[in-house]
C-alpha cells in the first residue's frame, strides 16, 4: 500500500473543505469545512509518518488537534455572540467592518 | 488486492461521501452528523496506518468533544429555521467548483510526484516502511518523544488552550455587560 493513495485522499478531502468554504454562507458550516481541512492535513501527516518510519508525524497531529480544539471553542463563542447581536450567522450579512 | 487496500478504499469512500454531504446538506445538524461519519472513517484510516493512539484521540477529541460543541451551538441557536440567504448560486457556484477541481488536480499532481527523488520515495524508506508493518510505532514512542524532545511545544500548546479559555470567558463576559 503506497503513500500516494493516502496523499491523494488527503488532497481530495482538503479540496472539499475549500469548496465548502467558498460556496456556503452559514458560518457554522464554514467552520466545519475548516475542521475538514485540518483533518485532511492530519491524514497526510500520519501517512508520511508511517512512510518515513518517524514518530514526529503522529506527534504533530496532536498539536493540530489541540489548536483545532482551541479554534473551535473561540470561533463558536464568536458565532454565538454575533448571533445574539445580529440574529444571523450568514457571513454576507455580518459585514460591518466592510469599508 | 490485499485486505489493507480493500479497507482503505472502504474508509476512503466513506470519508469522501461524508465530506461531500457536509457541504451539500442545507440543515447544519445534518452537516454536523455527516462530519462525525467522516471523522470515524478517518479514525479507521489511522488504524490501517498503524497509528492506533491517534485513531483513539481522533474519536475522543474530534468525534466526541469538538462535534458535541458544534451540535450544542447549532441547537442553542436553533439554526434550522434560518434560511441561507445569499448562498452562491448558478455561475458563481460553478466557478467555485471549477476552482476546487483545479486545486484537487494540483494536490493529486503533488501527491503523485512528491515521491520522486525524495527521501520518502527512496528504496531505503520503502524498506523501512515494510519493516514497520511488523514493528509499528507504539504509544510509548509517542509519549517518550513528546515529553523529551518536544517538551517546549507541548507546554506552548497548553498556553494556547489557556488563551482559548480566557478568550471565551472574555467574549461571554462582554456580552453580559452590554445587556445589563
Amino acid at each position: 500500500m503506497s503513500l500516494e493513495y493516502y496523499l491523494i485522499l488527503s488532497a481530495l478531502l482538503f479540496t472539499i473543505g475549500v469548496i465548502g468554504v467558498l460556496i456556503r454562507r452559514n458560518a457554522i458550516i464554514i467552520f466545519m469545512c475548516i475542521e475538514l481541512m485540518l483533518n485532511a492535513a492530519n491524514l497526510a501527516f500520519v501517512a508520511i509518518s508511517r512512510s518515513l518510519g518517524q514518530v514526529e508525524g503522529q506527534l504533530f497531529v496532536f498539536f493540530v488537534m489541540a489548536v483545532a480544539a482551541a479554534e473551535v471553542a473561540i470561533g463558536l463563542a464568536i458565532i454565538v455572540s454575533v448571533f445574539k447581536h445580529r440574529e444571523t450567522i450568514n457571513v454576507d450579512e455580518v459585514n460591518s467592518l466592510k469599508g | 488486492m490485499n485486505p489493507e487496500m480493500i479497507l482503505f478504499f472502504i474508509f476512503g469512500a466513506v470519508s469522501l461521501i461524508g465530506a461531500i454531504a457536509v457541504i451539500s446538506f442545507r440543515h447544519p445538524i445534518y452537516s454536523a452528523l455527516s462530519l462525525i461519519v467522516t471523522f470515524f472513517a478517518q479514525a479507521g484510516l489511522f488504524v490501517i496506518l498503524g497509528a492506533h493512539f491517534v485513531a483513539a484521540v481522533q474519536v475522543i477529541v474530534y468525534a466526541g468533544a469538538i462535534m458535541v460543541l458544534f451540535l450544542f451551538v447549532i441547537m442553542l441557536l436553533n439554526l434550522g429555521t434560518l434560511s441561507e440567504k445569499g448562498a452562491l448560486t448558478g455561475k458563481l457556484k460553478g466557478v467555485a467548483i471549477i476552482l476546487g477541481i483545479l486545486l484537487a488536480a494540483q494536490g493529486i499532481y503533488i501527491a503523485v510526484n512528491a515521491l520522486n527523488n525524495t527521501e520518502v520515495g527512496s528504496e531505503a524508506a520503502q524498506e523501512k516502511a515494510a519493516a514497520l508493518t511488523n514493528n509499528p510505532i507504539e504509544t510509548y514512542d509517542i509519549g517518550e518523544l513528546l515529553f523529551s524532545k518536544y517538551l517546549l511545544p507541548f507546554e506552548v500548546t497548553s498556553l494556547i488552550l489557556l488563551a482559548a479559555l480566557i478568550g471565551v470567558i472574555v467574549l461571554v463576559k462582554r456580552e453580559n455587560q452590554t445587556e445589563n
